[in-house]
């Protein structure tokens, strides 16, 4: 791809979205393209294969594969290639398969609509394929429609889908962004085994270096839809030129020292939380919160750790076991609870969007909170309001802003203001910053750190991601299938020996070092800790 | 048992339930209009014995829950009671309701069912079209002349479809009069008009609602899959969209499909057809509380019946529903 150039829509204006890029992908080679939310990645994904998505347009350059040029052939010799020489994997296997189709229908249709193979033959193929990606009954797991197979499944059954009429590229665009960690490290090693073995060219998009790391030969960093740096994996890992590449890799450095000192401020005692009154989602469940600390609550989808939130919160009463707070039981129903009690817990959530009233402005939101809570009115909620956005690090101006003038992390900021307005005790973070990029993340985990130091506010802070935990935690609570597997300070759980589920969970994250994968995958085979445990997902 | 059969019979429950209010509120409108039924129907000048006789032999001597029960049970074998207008000479000979009705409501229908037969398939052609090539001339003359269609009043589209289709070019029937004696080509023949005008009204719902839920899953990440998997254009939205498209279609079309029963009454009168719509009317100005009770539990029923019918199009096409985990 030379000098390529596209451009997205905005309601009537142009605007560049990939300013004349370049791309080299040899037979047989990974290429990993990185960069953040924005940056053009998916963009320059789906133009390898001539398409622009509705509201984009391809405006310059040109895109040769094998010796074709893709921008100038018509549309119909352009779909011929799709599918059958140019394959794409999406981020949302869930979302990407027709509801209405059996999985193995969909996977052949390519084969089937231009005649590679016969349909009999492609099904053969595709069960094959199946096989390869490790696939549970490979056999009959086709029949089944998209909602009967689970996320990790849907994911390796769309890469079957993207091989079954042997392209000689791949686009795979996040493909394993949306998965679980234990989840997403058998998918990572059945597509890096597949595209290796059957010897394909693949360009992999994703926003994680340790991901890329593991599946890529070269890595690519775009930002701004421009190329910042170019590298073999390994060098560009341990010397990266650019400053905004170094600034990308230095990102997993915050780190906090721990401190589990404090009495209890949240005590849960045995609660075990049922939704509907039927399916059980949390069973037993003890957990302590010390005063002005974080106590990191992780786990899987699914584990229970956001319907614990709902327990604290009073949104979901409990079945059973109780709730203490600063000494005294805590009413389980929100209708129960007094205006002073409600003050005392608020909750910060992951996607800020929905959390912020579209129609008001920022100084209204955190001004109301402020009268409803605290009482105060004209000059001293100016004032306190003042004081809350110089909390968060923005200018005043942003009082007379609304939501959509904002950027994601600014919004996510105003949340946290607004959970901080009231004076609370506990705060309650919600996944808070899996919605954001990796540099804007850590610049709200910063702020996070900070108000704990100079207000001694206390959080609970659930999240799926390791990283984010030894970032900020004092305590860590290991939750699965609704169960508290370990707790205890950050140092014991991070430190061996592992309950068996830490254990998988721990190893399960991605770490920049490009043989991670491999490594981790030897040592289960040989039956480490936690191997049971993968072997029966 | 099948979650789908348990569901569509659930479904199939709650209809009987909600005709059963209905019959109820029917029926006790009418109780609670103020003034004497009989004097009503028999006019200032009849005597109170005259009232009386009436009274006795409709029945409206009988408490309210007697009557009810008693309707309530022939109701159910399809029995309506007899029509007042035909008590009120003494002499003649009592009609049921049925009778009145029975070849009414098989004219609505016949003109609904041909009005469907044409319709439902141009809504849904034109509205698959335009979604394929929207923003085309195709797509905004199609929607231009819908909504155009759907603006005029059918009285107004009847009169100038007369005007021009049967006194200025003869080429069709400039009234619908069906008797007993039509035949059924004769029949076919002579609705083609009220067809035409009924088409008219009720496409442009159907058309934009298919076209908007076409365009609406679209945008679906699986819809993008299927053109980078290179599926043509036209199978894009044959095989992968329209399968997801069926509840709200069958939800626009049952909605259209009830209004050709219970609201062709204007089309009725303009091409002189004998449907039920015309019937309910009459029977409303002459006080014939037995006949327009019964047109109003038929219309209940069709809404109630067409409305299930999307129902279970929409579960069943659902296949989620269809296959659970």
């Amino acid at each position: 791809m030379r000098g390529i150039e596209i451009e997205g829509q905005s309601e009537d204006t142009w605007f560049p979205i990939i300013k004349g890029m370049d791309l080299t992908l040899h037979r047989g080679e990974v290429l990993g393209l990185i960069g953040e939310s924005g940056a053009g990645k998916s963009t320059m994904g789906l133009a390898a294969m001539g398409f622009a998505r509705d509201g984009c347009r391809i405006t310059a350059g040109s895109i040769k594969f094998d010796g074709m040029d893709l921008r100038t052939m018509p549309e119909s010799e352009r779909r011929k290639l799709r599918g059958v020489r140019i394959a794409y994997v999406a981020q949302s296997a869930a979302a990407s398969f027709n509801p209405a189709h059996r999985l193995i229908d969909q996977c052949v249709e390519t084969a089937m609509l231009y005649g590679v193979s016969s349909v009999a033959e492609a099904r053969k193929n595709t069960i094959d394929l199946f096989r390869r990606l490790h696939l549970p009954d490979p056999e009959n797991i086709g029949e089944r429609y998209p909602h009967q197979v689970s996320g990790g499944q849907l994911q390796r059954v769309m890469t079957a889908m993207a091989m079954v009429c042997g392209p000689d590229l791949i686009v795979f665009d996040e493909p394993t962004t949306a998965l679980d960690v234990t989840t997403q490290i058998e998918v990572l090693a059945s597509i890096k085994e597949v595209v290796k073995e059957l010897h394909k060219a693949a360009i992999y998009i994703t926003h994680d270096l340790a991901v890329v790391a593991q599946m890529a030969d070269r890595i690519m960093v775009l930002r701004y839809g421009e190329v910042v740096e170019e590298a073999p994996t390994r060098r560009m890992l341990t010397d990266p030129q650019q400053p905004y590449t170094k600034s990308l890799w230095a990102v997993r450095t915050l780190h906090k020292d721990e401190d589990t000192s404090g009495d209890k401020l949240l005590s849960i005692r045995n609660v075990v939380a049922a939704y509907g009154g039927g399916v059980r989602v949390l069973h037993d469940v003890s957990v302590d919160v010390p005063r002005g600390r974080t106590v990191a609550v992780v786990g899987e989808s699914g584990s229970g750790k956001s319907t614990l939130a709902r327990v604290i919160t009073g949104l979901l009463p409990p079945v059973s076991g109780s709730v203490e707070f600063d000494g005294k039981p805590l009413p389980p129903a929100l209708a129960q609870r007094p205006k002073s009690l409600l003050r005392k817990v608020q909750m910060i959530y992951q996607m800020p969007d929905p959390a912020l009233n579209p129609k008001r402005r920022i100084g209204d939101m955190l001004g109301r909170a402020v009268t409803y809570h605290l009482g105060l009115t004209g000059k001293d909620r100016a004032r306190r309001v003042s004081e809350l956005l110089d909390m968060i690090e923005l200018d005043d101006s942003y009082r007379e802003r609304l939501p959509m003038e904002l950027s994601g992390g600014q919004k996510q900021r105003v949340c946290i203001a607004r959970a901080l307005a009231v004076e609370p005790d506990l705060v309650i973070c919600d996944e808070v910053t899996s919605a954001l990029d990796q540099i804007v993340a850590e610049e709200i985990l910063k702020l996070l750190l900070r108000i704990q130091k100079e207000l001694g506010v206390t959080y609970l802070y659930i999240t799926h991601d390791i990283a984010t935990v030894k970032a900020i935690a004092d305590e860590i609570v290991v939750m699965h299938q609704g169960k508290v597997v370990e707790s205890g300070s950050k140092t014991e759980i991070l430190t061996p020996p592992h309950a068996d589920y830490t254990e998988l969970l721990l190893s399960s994250v991605p770490e920049m070092d490009p043989d991670w994968l491999d490594n981790v995958l030897a040592e289960r085979a040989k039956g480490g800790a936690g191997a049971a445990i993968a072997q029966d997902r | 048992m099948h979650p789908i059969f348990k569901t569509s019979l659930q479904r199939l429950a709650l209809g009987i339930a909600t005709l059963w209010v209905v019959s109820v509120l029917v029926f006790g409108m009418f109780e609670m209009l103020p003034g004497n039924f009989a004097q009503a129907v028999l006019g200032q000048s009849a005597t109170p014995e005259i009232v009386a006789s009436f009274e006795k032999r409709a029945g409206l001597d009988q408490p309210f829950l007697t009557r009810y029960g008693t309707w309530l049970v022939g109701a159910v074998q399809g029995d309506f009671g007899v029509s007042y207008n035909s008590l009120m000479n003494t002499g003649g000979q009592p009609r049921t309701v049925s009778s009145i009705i029975g070849t009414r409501l098989e004219n609505t229908l016949f003109l609904a069912v041909a009005v469907a037969i044409v319709a439902v398939p141009l809504a849904l052609g034109i509205g698959l079209l335009a979604a394929l090539y929207r923003n085309s001339i195709f797509d905004r003359v199609a929607n231009a002349a819908t909504l155009t269609s759907i603006s005029f009043p059918e009285f107004f589209v009847g009169y100038i479809l007369m005007l021009f289709l049967a006194v200025q070019h003869p080429w069709f029937y400039a009234t619908a009069k069906v008797d007993s004696l039509t035949t059924f080509s004769e029949h076919i023949a002579r609705i083609g008009l009220p067809v035409i005008c009924l088409v008219l009204v009720i496409v442009a719902h159907m058309m934009r609602m298919t076209r908007a839920a076409i365009i609406n899953l679209l945008a679906s990440p699986f819809i993008e899959m299927a053109r980078l998997k290179g599926v043509p254009p036209s199978r894009v939205i044959w095989h992968h969209a329209l399968p997801n498209a069926w509840a709200p279609i069958a939800t626009v079309v049952a909605l259209n499909l009830a209004y050709l029963v219970v609201g062709v009454v204007v089309v009725e009168v303009v091409f002189n057809y004998p449907g039920i719509g015309q019937l309910m009317v009459d029977a409303v100005q002459s006080r014939d509380i037995p006949v327009v009770q019964a047109c109003a539990i038929i219309f209940a029923a069709v809404y109630i019946l067409l409305n299930l019918s999307a129902d279970i199009v929409g579960i069943v096409t659902n296949p989620r529903l269809l296959h659970p985990r």
